[in-house]
Order: structure tokens, then C-alpha cells, then sequence
């Protein structure tokens, strides 16, 4: 019997499964897919926004705040790159310069510290490379830039480390409630039973909560699709560069990541299938000419991927953070639109808060480790690596050539908690894979690491997800 | 660590030089190869048609590169293995091994000679879904060739350059399905030899001026859709094909490796994507030599071993002081030419000089003229120029004497 | 007739001609150079290919060994050759030029290795 089960390991999900191991309870997470971060959480614009952008009272603006305030240290403590680069929204004609003031003034009523409107000289010095015909623009240096899958990854293991259970490749099929009691219905039959369920299933997070409760909500996939430069164009931009919002949508941003390449993107497209991360020649043709208003210094030719993800927007305006009005203990986390990411960390102590009201007795743990290490070779002062090859001959022998990932990086990615057992999930764990070869090089080498820890045969070992097979058996 | 020459790369570019280098009488040599053996590509090509310049006979990759193994084995160059080079910095070299672990070597002289490595889906824009089952032409070689794994049953290939040629037959032969060749440009990138040895003999259909237009399968690839395209190669709406198939091979070029270069901050050539040399395969900065691959694609490894002896030569005259400096003239590419290798040359007291180059389409019956402030100095007829094999000149010591500043390189109609 | 001339793109040199032979006639046109003529022939009565491949290895650092026939043996023989190899399981240490198999399906020419590969350490 659990005390509480979070359906659903992206970074809602995980940010409210770490909180709860803090306190003296028994906790699971539920992830249908063979990894966690395997939704949307492993494909949007990594951004932290500062949080001017939602509207006064809502939901979205007091966690964007309060969230964006939090990050920096929980990155620091989880080992996840972090930067707080800044970001600065861009004015073109009089309609943004007008818009501009106004999110200057949301901003400030939402409690974002430190927002400026620069003049157009004022601009041009922070980002040379900015196009001639920026006429100002609203900054705003709590922005950042942040690495989202590895910031779930890490909340995830972290939450493990603290006492709490994860379980990937486990489907929620079947939810029923008698008395106080839920039961959980796994696809592999297992059934679960517990006393609270948080549903934080993303774009699935309708089907869930329909799975007991009367339909309240339903959830719209919407496609953005983003351009990954090689690091020769990660200086394009050093603060995180966005479009006025208008009538025709938010446009797209240009902005570094935490490692160095340029990402642009998204554009914007409500589709039906929630598993479509197609990526379209009309879609990265209408972002390449987007981005153009914000600058025409980016070299497509330096792309190394292009990449699709969906954001889990609802038919309410609002995140839906909330118990279930009839079914008691059922807690929705969904429509967790942008700023979703910026928000997590916040919405967890929200839903927190909002579980104990509901009844849930919790008592905060002695015990409760907020750190948690990861080794990045690169990164170490020359002394370290010394001795680091010293104790692990491994952390020698880089296997990834474009990001410089040693093997030993990539064991320990395998060996960690809720470890890596795909090929990608080692990629966004440790980055062999994630350079300009795209893991042509690197590929075969992680598979036969994988393969060797994980004592499988070579062709066992899959891309990203079951039957996503890469090999069909040996020549001879 | 001290040496008088630091190769970086152990692939064919790399031993060449080396030992030419040594031949040249420099006897303290490091050769660094991050792979577990030396040779570098040449051991997944285990295809034949290598060394009919350099060796009079027809080889297969494997054993090219180990006549060269075979050689440097019986000198003083030492090697190390599965070691990377991290940075360079002046002359010093920044690598790492499992068993030296953090390594700074300083070197009189340095040898780029990293290779190449293949352009990926991500650098040509192929829509649709990102199954597994969508692999670089060499890694697939790789996969079936060294570890001895098939990467699927049912093949299409994108890309006629060679090796999606050779690849197409590899997987016949090892009881794939190849559904058919498809290439963007109305013409192969590959040998003639190929497409019939490759193609033709087992029936493997060629699509010319076509492109994969969409990806379809969300775990592992279960269809593609092929498109003709116009003369801007864009897709031709309403001539879209759908084939079933497991794997998806892009064969759709190599580009030349120079993260290491750049860092070192050498001139990199944008036609190229490679290091700028002058005639003595010397970088933009003195006592940096490269050879290969790191320079412009080949197709041909003999022409490879060429350069590196001209690098290891160099190097060791550099080395032992007797590097000639002088003013160099550029070589510039004209009508017909989209780049030429040297860029720069220094033609003072040289007997000859080689230069390679491409042409922009395939041409028949053209002078490549060597032209110089308006005089012609040299010229050199060719009945076939295909855009797949390099070509090359040797500029006489008589040629050189003419030039007097900078050259140009061109195409000119020549029955 | 024209249904016995056989087409052919002559792979002699980068050209490329494109060659019409008459089977029985032993007559090529298209060609432009005596080479081009040699290979319409030969090419028309008796194709040949040499035929790289790998085959399994024990012991060695790497689970195969590239191996090619050490001239060319019919075309039509390609793929049982294939078979064969995929039948042959060989053990390290192995030397290049080590012969794999004999005089293949009676052709005179012999499998060779074309590596050598040492025991795995």
C-alpha cells in the first residue's frame, strides 16, 4: 500500500516525486515508457523563463515565479547545467514596442525582479548579431537556460536515492477506488494500491484522469519543431532571444543551450496523434524564416538535428492543478503548457501542500539527501581527471568524439539509479550521440557498453523504446 | 613527453606521413589513434579497388592499411592506441588514454590527419517520424563488417556517392533486400564500376533526381516516401513512391573533421570544409602539416597517401630546419572548379607541384587551364571530368616558372 | 538483330561508354578505346567478379575476418560462394594471404584472408 502514486515521470511528474520523499512516506512513479523524460520533457526550448509572460493571478504566473526562483539551486544540488543567461524579448515595430511595456508591467505586477526595456543601442551591445531592425527590447535577467531531461533524470534519481520506488515501463491501464483505497492497474497486470494518485501524465493526462473521473478536461497536443546548430553557432546568442507575442503566435526564439549549440524554434501546430514528433520541410522552413526577424547570422548548414515536441495544452486557459471534485485523493497536475518546466519545481510544492490539505499526513524526513553527484569528465580541473583515469582506467577512453564522453561516464550513467538502458537514454544521460556525428561513431561503441553491463546480447539493445530494435541479428 | 613530429590520426593519411617522414630521417615519431587499432576507415572497407596508383595492384581496404602498419612496425615510430587528442595549443598536444591517462606532449612539428566523418540526417533535412533503423552508410558498414551485425532486412539507400554503392552490394550479399538507390542530383556520385558491380549485377534500381521525402515509422522504420525532384531539387508534388522497408542508409557525403583544427585555430577553407595548405601541406601556421581527408574528400586512397608524403616530407624538412619559406601565390577556382588543393603556393625552387581539384558537373572534352595574370601557363586536356573523381595536375618546374602571381583554375571547352 | 545486342556502360575508365554488344557475333560498338572493346567481350561471355566478404573468427579482437577470392570467379557464382563462406568458422591467429578455402566450387581460385588478426588478449 503506498501513500502515494504519481502516474507519469516527465518533470511535473518527477518534481512532485522527489518533494514527496522528503517526508516520511511511501512513494512510486509510474512511467509508461522504458525511461523517464521520454515526453515532452525531453523535447521543448529548455528555457527557464523569467515569468513576465502569463497573465496577473493565475496559476501560471505565480509558479513561473516562484519556480524560476527555485531552479538554480536544485540544479546546483542535482548536478544539472544551468545558466542564467538572461533573455530579452525583441521589438521590431511600434505594435511590439507597445507590447513590450505591457509585459514589462506584467512582469513586474507578477513579481519578476530586475526587468529593464532597453533602447535599440542598449540591445545591440548585449547581442551584437542581432538583426539592423530591432528597435528595443524588454530584458529580463532571471531567464536561463537549463538541460531538461537532465533535470528530470536527476529529480528522479535523487527521489530513489531518498526512499521513493520508480518504475518505467509500467502503464497505468485501469484506475478504481473503493472506500479510500485506489487501485491501480498496470499493463503487465500488476495492480497497485494506494491512498493518493497524482496524475502528471502529460498529453495523456485526460485519458488518466478519465480513467475514474468524470471528464473535466481535455488535453490538445501542439507541435513545436526546433533546429539543434552545431557549438560553431552557439555564440550567435548569448541571452535567450524571443519575439514579440502577437496575433499570429508567440514566434520563434533563438537561444544557446547549457551545451553550447544554438537552438531554434519552435513553430506551433495543434495536432491530433499524441505520439506524432514528425518533423515537416513546411515546418522548419516557416521556423528558418521566423528567426530571420531576430537575426540572419545562423549558418542552417551547421544543423545537426532537427526535433519535434508537443506540449500538453488543455481546453482551459489555466495549468489544472486541483483535486478531482468527486473523486477524492485524485489529484490532476496536467495542461502543463509553457511555462510548465519553469514551473515544476514550484507546482510540486504546490501539489504538495494541496495533498496534506487533502488529509495526506506527512512528516518531513531527518534522513532527506538533496544532493546528488554525476561525474562530467570534461568539466574536471586537470588534476581530477588524473586522478580519476588513476581509479577508473575507464574515464581515459572517450567514446563520444564531438562531446568528449568517456567510457566511464557512460557505466555510470548505466549503473545509476532508474540507469540507462537504451542507447538514448544513455544520449541524455551523459551526450554520447548528442554532437555533430549524431552518434554515427559513437552509436555501435554505446551499444556494446550497454550490451556488457546489462550482460544482453549486442541485439538486444534498442534505440529509444521497446521494438525500437536497432539490429536484426548477426551476418553469419 | 617530447617528440620531434606528433601524427594525429593513424588511418592511411597519418601512416603515410609518418613514414615518409621517417624516411626523411626523423626518428622520434608519435603517431596517436584513438580507435583500438591502426588503419582507420580502410578496416570496415573490406571491398577491393584500393592502391592501383601506389601499389600497381588492386587491394582491398584492410590490406592497404596493412602494408602500411607493416612498415611503420619495423621503426622507430611508436604509437599509441585508443588515445584522444583533446586540444592542441601552439605545438602542444593535449590527449588522453586509459593508461597514461592526461598527456601534454610538446612536438616540433604536428601532422593533422583525423579524416573525415559522415553528414547525418539532421544535416539534410529528411522529414518525418525518428525511428531507429535511419544509419550512416559507414556505420552500417561498421555494424555488418566488423562486429558482424545486420541492421536490417529491407534496404533503401540515400545517396549513389560510393559508398552507398558498395554498401548496397555488402547487404545483398549478406541476404538483404536493397529496395532501391535513390540520388538527389540527376547524376551518381559514384564509379561507373560501381553502379554496374554494385547495381546492375543484382538488379538494384537507381532513382537519379530524387530524394526521400518523408520518414514513417514510430519504433523502428517501416516505410519511406521517395519524391522526384525539379531542377532546384525541390520535391515534385504528386510523384511520391512509398516503399516498405526496415533500414534507411544516408549516403550523403563526408565532411572533413576539423573540430582539433579550429581549435587550433588554423584557416579552414569553406569550399573544403578543410584546412588551407600551401604546396608543402603545410597549415596556416608553421610546422602544422595535414594530409587526408582533414583536407577535402577523396575518393581515390592512393591519391591520400600522395599528400601525406608530401606532409611527411615537409614536416621533417621543418623539423630539421631546412623548410624553405618564400611568398606564396594563391590558387583560386574558376569557371567549372569548386575548389582546388593546395589553396596557397610557394613555387620557388620546387620541381613540381601537384594540385587536386573537383569539377562542378560532369563535363567531356575540357582544357583545365592554369592561368596567370591573363597568360595561359599551362593546360592539360581530359575527355571525361565527373564531379565524383578528383582530379589532379602537375605543374611543371617550367609551369612554375611562369607564375608570377596569382593562378586561377578553370574549364574551358577542348576537343 | 537488335534483341541480341546486349548494353553495357563500359567500366574501363571514367567515360563510361555505353557499349552494345553482339553476343554472337563477339562485335562491339560504342566504345572508343581497344580496352572498352576487351571488356564488352569478356563481359558478355564470361562475366566475372572478385567477391569480398567476412567470415566468422573465434579468438580474435574482432568476431570476423574479412577474406576475398584471390581473383575473379563467375558472376553467377556470387551467391553461392556467399554460401559457403557463411558456412566457414575460422580461429585466430590468422595471417593476411592465409587460405581460407581451396580452389572454390572447382573455379582454381582460393579464399584468402585479408588481414591478419592476433588472439584476443
Amino acid at each position: 500500500m503506498y501513500d502515494v502514486v504519481v502516474i507519469g515521470a516527465g518533470v511535473i511528474g518527477a518534481s512532485i516525486f522527489r518533494e514527496l520523499t522528503k517526508y516520511n512516506l511511501k512513494v512510486v512513479v509510474l512511467e509508461k515508457e522504458i525511461d523517464v523524460a521520454m515526453g515532452t520533457s525531453r523535447a521543448n526550448s529548455a528555457i527557464i523563463h523569467a515569468g513576465y509572460d502569463p497573465e496577473e493571478g493565475t496559476l501560471m504566473a505565480k509558479y513561473n515565479v516562484w519556480g524560476s526562483e527555485l531552479f538554480e539551486e536544485l540544479c546546483k544540488d542535482l548536478s544539472v547545467p544551468y545558466k542564467k543567461n538572461g533573455s530579452l524579448v525583441l521589438g521590431f515595430n511600434d505594435e511590439d514596442m507597445i507590447t513590450l511595456e505591457a509585459l514589462y508591467k506584467n512582469g513586474n505586477k507578477n513579481g519578476v525582479k530586475g526587468l529593464a526595456l532597453l533602447s535599440r543601442e542598449e540591445t545591440i551591445k548585449k547581442e551584437p548579431n542581432l538583426s539592423e531592425k530591432v528597435r528595443g527590447a524588454l530584458f529580463a535577467p532571471t531567464g536561463a537556460i537549463v538541460g531538461p531531461f537532465e533535470y528530470t533524470i536527476a529529480l528522479i534519481e535523487n527521489g530513489v536515492m531518498n526512499g521513493g520506488e520508480a518504475r518505467t515501463s509500467s502503464e497505468v491501464i485501469a484506475i478504481d477506488k473503493k472506500e479510500d483505497v485506489f487501485t491501480l492497474t498496470l499493463k503487465d497486470k500488476t495492480k497497485l494500491e494506494c491512498s493518493y494518485v497524482i496524475n502528471a501524465a502529460g498529453v495523456y493526462a485526460d485519458k488518466v484522469h478519465n480513467m475514474i473521473c468524470e471528464e473535466t478536461y481535455r488535453i490538445m497536443p501542439r507541435r513545436g519543431q526546433y533546429y539543434v546548430m552545431d557549438k560553431s553557432q552557439g555564440d550567435i546568442a548569448a541571452h535567450t532571444l524571443f519575439q514579440c507575442p502577437s496575433k499570429k503566435g508567440k514566434g520563434v526564439l533563438v537561444t544557446p543551450t547549457v551545451h553550447g549549440n544554438l537552438l531554434v524554434g519552435p513553430n506551433s501546430e495543434d495536432i491530433e496523434d499524441k505520439e506524432d514528433l514528425s518533423v515537416t520541410n513546411e515546418g522548419l522552413d516557416a521556423i528558418k524564416d521566423a528567426a530571420k526577424r531576430t537575426t540572419d547570422k545562423i549558418n542552417y548548414r551547421e544543423t545537426i538535428r532537427s526535433f519535434s515536441g508537443l506540449r500538453a495544452l488543455s481546453d482551459r486557459e489555466d495549468f489544472i492543478i486541483e483535486e478531482d471534485k468527486k473523486v477524492k485523493g485524485f489529484i490532476d497536475a496536467a495542461g502543463m503548457k509553457s511555462p510548465g518546466l519553469s514551473a515544476a519545481p514550484a507546482i510540486a510544492l504546490g501539489v504538495v501542500d494541496l495533498l496534506q490539505k487533502k488529509g495526506l499526513k506527512a512528516c518531513l524526513k531527518a534522513t532527506f539527501n538533496p544532493k546528488r553527484e554525476q561525474i562530467r569528465f570534461m568539466e574536471l580541473p586537470q588534476e581530477e581527471k588524473q586522478a580519476l583515469i588513476k581509479k577508473d582506467h575507464r574515464y581515459g577512453r572517450i567514446i563520444c568524439r564531438c562531446e568528449n564522453v568517456t567510457e566511464g561516464e557512460i557505466v555510470d550513467s548505466i549503473k545509476r539509479p532508474v540507469g540507462a538502458t537504451t542507447v538514448d537514454a544513455v544520449k541524455r544521460r551523459c551526450r554520447p550521440g548528442m554532437g555533430r556525428c549524431q552518434g554515427g561513431f559513437c552509436g555501435p561503441r554505446v551499444q556494446e557498453i550497454l550490451a556488457r553491463e546489462l550482460h544482453l546480447e549486442l541485439q538486444d539493445i534498442v534505440l529509444d523504446r521497446d521494438h525500437a530494435y536497432i539490429l536484426t541479428g548477426k551476418t553469419k | 613527453m617530447t617528440y620531434d613530429l606528433v601524427v594525429v590520426g593513424g588511418g592511411p593519411a597519418g601512416l603515410a606521413a609518418a613514414y615518409e617522414a621517417f624516411n626523411n630521417g626523423i626518428e622520434s615519431i608519435l603517431i596517436i589513434e584513438r580507435d583500438m587499432e591502426l588503419g582507420g576507415i580502410l578496416n570496415q572497407c573490406i571491398h577491393n579497388g584500393f592502391g592501383l596508383h601506389t601499389f600497381k595492384e588492386e587491394l582491398t581496404g584492410p590490406e592497404y592499411a596493412e602494408r602500411f602498419i607493416d612498415k611503420i612496425t619495423d621503426t622507430s615510430i611508436e604509437v599509441k592506441l585508443d588515445t584522444m587528442v583533446l586540444d592542441i595549443k601552439e605545438k602542444t598536444i593535449y590527449a588522453m588514454n586509459p593508461i597514461d591517462g592526461y598527456m601534454e606532449i610538446e612536438s616540433k612539428a604536428i601532422i593533422l590527419a583525423m579524416g573525415c566523418r559522415e553528414r547525418t540526417r539532421g544535416a539534410i533535412y529528411v522529414p518525418g517520424d525518428r525511428p531507429a533503423g535511419v544509419f550512416t552508410a559507414g556505420a552500417a558498414q561498421r555494424y555488418i563488417n566488423i562486429e558482424g551485425y545486420m541492421v536490417g532486412k529491407e534496404v533503401v539507400i540515400l545517396g549513389s556517392g560510393d559508398i552507398g554503392l558498395i554498401m548496397a552490394r555488402r547487404m545483398t550479399l549478406e541476404g538483404a533486400k536493397v529496395k532501391a538507390v535513390i540520388e538527389l542530383m540527376p547524376y551518381s556520385n559514384g564509379l561507373n564500376r560501381n553502379i554496374v558491380q554494385c547495381l546492375e549485377d543484382y538488379d538494384i534500381p537507381l532513382y537519379l533526381s530524387h530524394t526521400v521525402t518523408q520518414i514513417i515509422g514510430k519504433t523502428r522504420l517501416e516505410k519511406i516516401v521517395v519524391s522526384q525532384v525539379d531542377d532546384n531539387k525541390k520535391p515534385i508534388k504528386g510523384t511520391e513512391k512509398t516503399f516498405t522497408c526496415d533500414t534507411l542508409l544516408l549516403s550523403v557525403g563526408l565532411i572533413p573533421e576539423n573540430e582539433l583544427s579550429k581549435q587550433a585555430g588554423l584557416q579552414i577553407d569553406t569550399r573544403t570544409n578543410g584546412l588551407v595548405v600551401n604546396e608543402t601541406m603545410q597549415t596556416s601556421n608553421e610546422g602544422i602539416f595535414a594530409c587526408g581527408n582533414v583536407l577535402h574528400v577523396h575518393d581515390l586512397v592512393d591519391f591520400v597517401t600522395q599528400e601525406a608524403q608530401t606532409a611527411g616530407k615537409y614536416a621533417a624538412s621543418y623539423i630539421k630546419d631546412e623548410y624553405k619559406k618564400g611568398t606564396s601565390v594563391k590558387v583560386k577556382n574558376g569557371k567549372g572548379i569548386t575548389y582546388t588543393v593546395p589553396q596557397n603556393m610557394n613555387t620557388i625552387s620546387k620541381e613540381s607541384i601537384r594540385v587536386f581539384m573537383r569539377v562542378s558537373t560532369p563535363s567531356y572534352h575540357q582544357k583545365i587551364v592554369v592561368n596567370c595574370g591573363g597568360k595561359e601557363i599551362a593546360s592539360f586536356k581530359k575527355k571525361t571530368l565527373l564531379p565524383a573523381e578528383m582530379q589532379s595536375i602537375v605543374l611543371t618546374k617550367e609551369h612554375l616558372a611562369a607564375i608570377e602571381g596569382d593562378i586561377t583554375i578553370y574549364l574551358e571547352e577542348g576537343k | 538483330m537488335t534483341a541480341e545486342l546486349k548494353k553495357l556502360t563500359c567500366i574501363v575508365c571514367p567515360m563510361g561508354c555505353e557499349l552494345q554488344v553482339d553476343e554472337k557475333k563477339k562485335i562491339v560498338t560504342g566504345h572508343t578505346c581497344k580496352r572498352g572493346e576487351i571488356y564488352g567481350i569478356e563481359e558478355v561471355t564470361h562475366p566475372t567478379r572478385v567477391i569480398t566478404t567476412t567470415v566468422k573468427l573465434a579468438k580474435s579482437i574482432y568476431p570476423m575476418l574479412p577474406v576475398k577470392t584471390n581473383g575473379a570467379i563467375p558472376k553467377d557464382l556470387n551467391f553461392k560462394c556467399m554460401a559457403i563462406l557463411n558456412q566457414v568458422e575460422w580461429r585466430a591467429p590468422v595471417k593476411l594471404g592465409d587460405i581460407i578455402v581451396k580452389d572454390l566450387l572447382g573455379t582454381g581460385i582460393d579464399v584468402v584472408a585479408t588481414r591478419t588478426m592476433g588472439l584476443k588478449k
